[in-house]
């Protein structure tokens, strides 16, 4: 058993875990935030993203132990800093990005990072769907995920100073 | 469309908030106060005796409740696991089914069958604890493939069925077809080989099985698409406990494309384990458990052979088909290749002469039953692969071969069942090919070979039957349930309404679009009206979601609830606006009369059937109707797909450039929410036709293709974006005028995709899934071949 204090959605939390909990079991089992799923056992599905120290992990590969120290942001806290939604979430409502809703928050932290790191704006179709390679989705065929990914940039590069300031 | 949130708009989803916001409530995410963990001991072996079970090593383990094994089921009664659809052999013997029993007693009969299950206080130390318990096998040779399976001297599954033979079954007239083809003109024969795939949805299966002792009473939270039908086969059949002990619940279920239709081994025995152990338990498939044992889709071996006269007018289709049904006959894997298959082998052709042979055949592999299309995918890619192999060897142009054969009068009987009620062929086809410029092809394919690449179009004309309906029609065809719908409107007393459907969402967007239908009846607004399904204590009964079926049946039955509460709020709201019952009229979330501009709000005429102070004498207080609705025919959607790919000869890798969908789904609520499901439709398909194949070891039965790491599912970068279109003739079989829409774009895909490859090569010698590694090697094969003569 290990000891391991982070910081998550804001809120500090200190648990004792099993060496092999794994970060996913952790922020679903003991804390219950059950919006981060599991779709399969091999690190490709992605529908465990979450952000940990600001960049997109897949929480299934990563031990809870390793995550001692960190901070990590989970689906039910990607509108923090933001209104009730964060761009990218109204962006997978408005053009129906999502149908079953089981990939969803993963593809939404997935997306979320993909703005961070190219910067708002600065996406094209070609390098959000490479950037997709690790987010499967079987419902959407992934033309409206794809669309919503683009429509966020977009507006982020319109309205969202502070990541236009990070990417710089 | 009444103010753009009625039907015909492209509403956005009400249930999207809870998704997005990580709210969505899975059965993974339920705890229930004292429960345990469930994982299954699985057999590594595709066929053995169990000589024994020794499950002392797991017991003693700390944190471990208890293990069971199939010989304690058995004596606790548990019945075994059956098909619900009875097909008959053409000889008239009903279908060799063989025992299934939830949990293994003396023989395993794939990998992953499960033998045993351990309740322990966690998942790792149950996981831990299955690896303890030593199961004594006695391997047995094993057959995976089906015509193997048929072959003399084949490993025997089950003692019911000779030769691993389920039915040799037969739809048409043989002899006329025989002699209309052997009259023919040309005649062309093809071999089909339709791959078999795994339905992947993006949840895995899972089951919470609570037993509370004090009132004898099971709740079972599971991802199923039809809670209900899980709920009467489970009493009916499997003797967990009578209905009125046993709830079962589908709370948001991740994806089901049919693998979440059937009643599989795991939630039966975590039913039975939380009576057995006095604690809830709860079992969640990891993905390689889902490949082992969620039902798997496809895997047919065909021939066919089509005549056509000096015209080119088809004459006659004969086709033989195996169709591998796995280890054991899942709940409708035995409609799945016959009555869903053989009847829609006319596809959208005028032929007066079909004959369809198949034979359903055990295999040692996971069970296979419906996965989005169910047969449907399976006729389409067999009609659509052969009628652009015949148009090649009569060297006429695919699309005016298919042209030519069209059916153009409805209603139009085939030889094969299925009456088309209404279509036009032609407008799909044209559309199609207009929008993706067909015309101009030569140009862009001499402009791919100038870049050194090979560029290649492909059509299918597909049609495809939904609704899966009505009752009687489906009775006397064996199936052992009705499939109407049912529906329940609830006006509450300031107004608002539920309405209870028997239908399931997974991600169809039920709660946005049968709250459309709402609004446009009444005029309210939308969030005033809420959806509620997928809890048998809720939900009087209901049939689920599958066969593209919630909105042709599940909407029509809410149509028929309406139409009831609709004339007893007139009845009313004429009693206290002193009007004629004839002459109210409910618009805008108000009644009116007719002609006058005296009106009543829709909240005030509910307050008064509650209140119940000033109603029509004789008329019964509150506002609630019921409809069960069984429709008069299945509807057919219809439409033209083509594609048009580009191939590096020196790689054979495919690029799809652009993908062109025509479809006639009859009225659409919310245009929308139908392109999503034809977009996930055609991805499934492509992935299908280009990159997914669950694999078996011929020789030891093991699951090459277990994990995301071996079956290739499709990735973003494998689509382009699509371009969908809708031509419509409204169904005349259900009011709204509603065909379906979630199956056609997995249905219609495959053989556009595979027409194009094969045109791109000039070899028809590629097999789905076309891999690189298949099309260099076609194209090596077919340069040879050249070479040498």
């Amino acid at each position: 058993m290990s000891e391991v204090t982070l910081v998550v959605n804001g809120r500090k939390v200190k648990r004792n875990v099993e060496d092999r909990t794994l970060l996913v079991h952790f922020l679903r089992d003991e804390l219950d935030l059950t919006g981060t799923h599991v779709g399969c056992d091999t690190t490709q599905c992605g529908a465990c993203v979450v952000h940990m120290d600001g960049k997109a992990v897949k929480s299934c590969t990563v031990l809870a132990a390793q995550a001692d120290g960190s901070e990590v942001v989970t689906i039910e806290a990607a509108n923090a800093g933001y209104d009730e939604l964060h761009p990218m979430q109204k962006a997978f409502k408005e053009y129906h990005g999502l149908q079953c809703g089981f990939c969803t928050p993963g593809m939404i932290m997935a997306g979320i990072d993909m703005v961070r790191r190219y910067g708002p704006g600065n996406l094209d179709e070609a390098t959000v769907r490479q950037n997709l390679e690790g987010n499967i989705c079987r419902c959407t065929g992934y033309h409206n995920i794809v669309k919503a990914i683009l429509a966020a940039s977009d507006e982020m590069a319109k309205s969202d100073t502070r990541l236009n300031e990070a990417a710089e | 469309m009444s103010e753009g949130h009625g039907i015909g708009a492209r509403v956005a989803r009400k249930e999207d908030k809870r998704f997005i916001t990580g709210l969505g409530r899975y059965t993974d995410d339920m705890k229930v106060p004292g429960m345990m963990h469930a994982a299954f001991v699985r057999s590594p072996h595709a066929h053995a005796k169990i000589n024994g079970v020794d499950k002392s090593a797991a017991l003693e383990m700390e944190g471990v409740i208890d293990v069971l094994t199939g010989p304690e089921l058995k004596a606790d009664g548990i019945g075994d696991l059956i098909c619900g659809w009875a097909v008959s052999s053409k000889d008239g013997s009903p279908m060799n089914m063989g025992a299934w029993s939830p949990l293994a007693t003396d023989t395993v009969r794939h990998v992953g069958n499960p033998v045993a299950i351990v309740v322990a206080e966690t998942r790792d130390i149950a996981l831990d604890a299955a690896e303890m318990v030593a199961v004594d096998y006695e391997p047995l040779p094993a057959v995976v493939d089906a015509v193997d399976a048929l072959g003399e001297g084949a490993p025997q599954l089950h003692p019911e069925a000779a030769n691993n033979l389920i039915f040799d079954w037969e739809i048409g007239e043989e002899q006329a077809t025989d002699d209309a083809i052997s009259g023919a003109a040309h005649v062309v024969e093809v071999e089909i080989r339709n791959n078999r795939l795994s339905p992947n949805p993006m949840e895995p299966r899972a089951a919470l099985g609570h037993y509370n002792k004090a009132e004898d009473h099971y709740t079972v939270w599971t991802t199923s698409q039809n809670p209900h039908v899980a709920r009467l086969v489970m009493s009916a059949f499997y003797n967990v406990a009578p209905e009125n002990k046993l709830r079962v619940i589908a709370p948001d279920v991740g994806g089901g494309f049919g693998a979440k239709i059937y009643i599989y081994p795991e939630e039966v025995v975590c039913l039975w384990a939380s009576k057995r152990t006095g604690v809830p338990v709860k079992w969640v498939a990891t993905r390689t458990e889902a490949f082992l044992t969620d039902a798997h889709g496809r895997d047919h071996s065909s021939t066919a052979k089509i005549g056509f006269d000096a015209d080119h007018k088809i004459v006659g289709l004969k086709v033989e088909t195996v169709a591998n049904l796995g280890a054991y006959m899942s709940l409708f894997s035995s409609a799945t290749p016959t009555y869903l298959y053989a009847t829609l082998l006319s596809g959208q052709y005028n032929i007066p002469n079909i004959h369809a042979n198949v034979k359903a055949v055990y295999t040692n592999t996971a069970p296979v039953d419906a996965y989005r299309g169910a047969g449907r995918p399976e006729a389409t890619y067999l009609v659509e692969r052969t009628m652009t192999q015949a148009a090649r060897q009569l060297g006429v142009d695919a699309a005016e071969l298919r042209r030519k054969n069209f059916i153009r009068e409805f209603p139009h009987q085939t030889p094969v069942i299925m009456n088309y009620d209404a279509g036009d062929f032609e407008a799909s086809l044209n559309a199609a090919m207009e929008e993706i410029d067909y015309k101009n092809f030569e140009s862009r394919r001499q402009e791919s070979r100038n870049r050194g690449k090979l560029r290649g179009i492909g059509m299918s004309c597909y049609i495809e039957a939904c609704g899966i309906a009505p009752s009687a029609a489906v009775g006397s065809l064996g199936a052992g349930v009705g499939l109407w719908e049912s529906a329940e409107v609830r006006v509450n007393a300031a107004g608002t309404i539920e309405v209870l459907t028997g239908s399931h969402s997974h991600g169809q967007g039920h709660e946005t679009t049968f709250a459309q239908l709402v609004h446009e009846r009444l005029g309210l607004p939308l969030d005033q009206v809420t959806i509620v399904h997928g809890d048998t204590d809720v939900v009087q009964m209901g049939m689920g979601t599958y066969g593209s079926r919630s909105g042709a049946v599940g909407m029509s039955a809410i149509v028929k609830a309406l139409d009831k509460v609709e004339a007893k709020a007139k009845k009313i709201a004429a009693h206290l606006l002193e009007a004629d019952e004839g002459d109210i009229e409910i618009e805008n979330g108000e009644l009116k009369v007719a002609g006058t501009d005296k009106t009543l709000p829709w909240f005030q005429m509910a307050l008064g059937a509650y209140t119940a102070h000033n109603l029509p004498e004789g008329l019964e207080p509150g506002l609630k109707e019921t409809a069960f609705y069984d429709p008069s025919n299945f509807t057919f959607p219809a439409g033209c797909y083509i594609c048009e790919v580009e191939i590096d000869p020196e790689t054979g890798k495919t690029e799809i450039l652009r993908f062109v969908a025509a479809d006639d789904f009859g009225n659409i609520i919310n245009p929308m929410i139908v392109e999503g499901q034809v977009h996930g439709g055609l991805t499934q398909g492509i992935g299908q036709a280009l990159l997914e194949g669950v694999h078996y070891d011929a020789d030891s039965g093991q699951l090459i293709t277990a994990s995301y790491m071996d079956y290739c599912m499709p990735r973003a970068d494998n689509v382009p974006m699509f371009e969908v279109s809708h031509q419509t003739t409204p169904c005349p079989g259900n009011p709204l005028g509603i065909k379906g829409c979630g199956e056609a774009g997995a249905i219609g895909s495959p053989p556009a995709v595979i027409n194009a490859i094969t045109d791109a090569i000039g070899t028809e010698a590629v097999t789905m899934p076309a891999t690189p590694m298949k099309v260099w090697q076609a194209i090596r094969g077919a340069a040879m071949a050249q070479a040498a003569e």
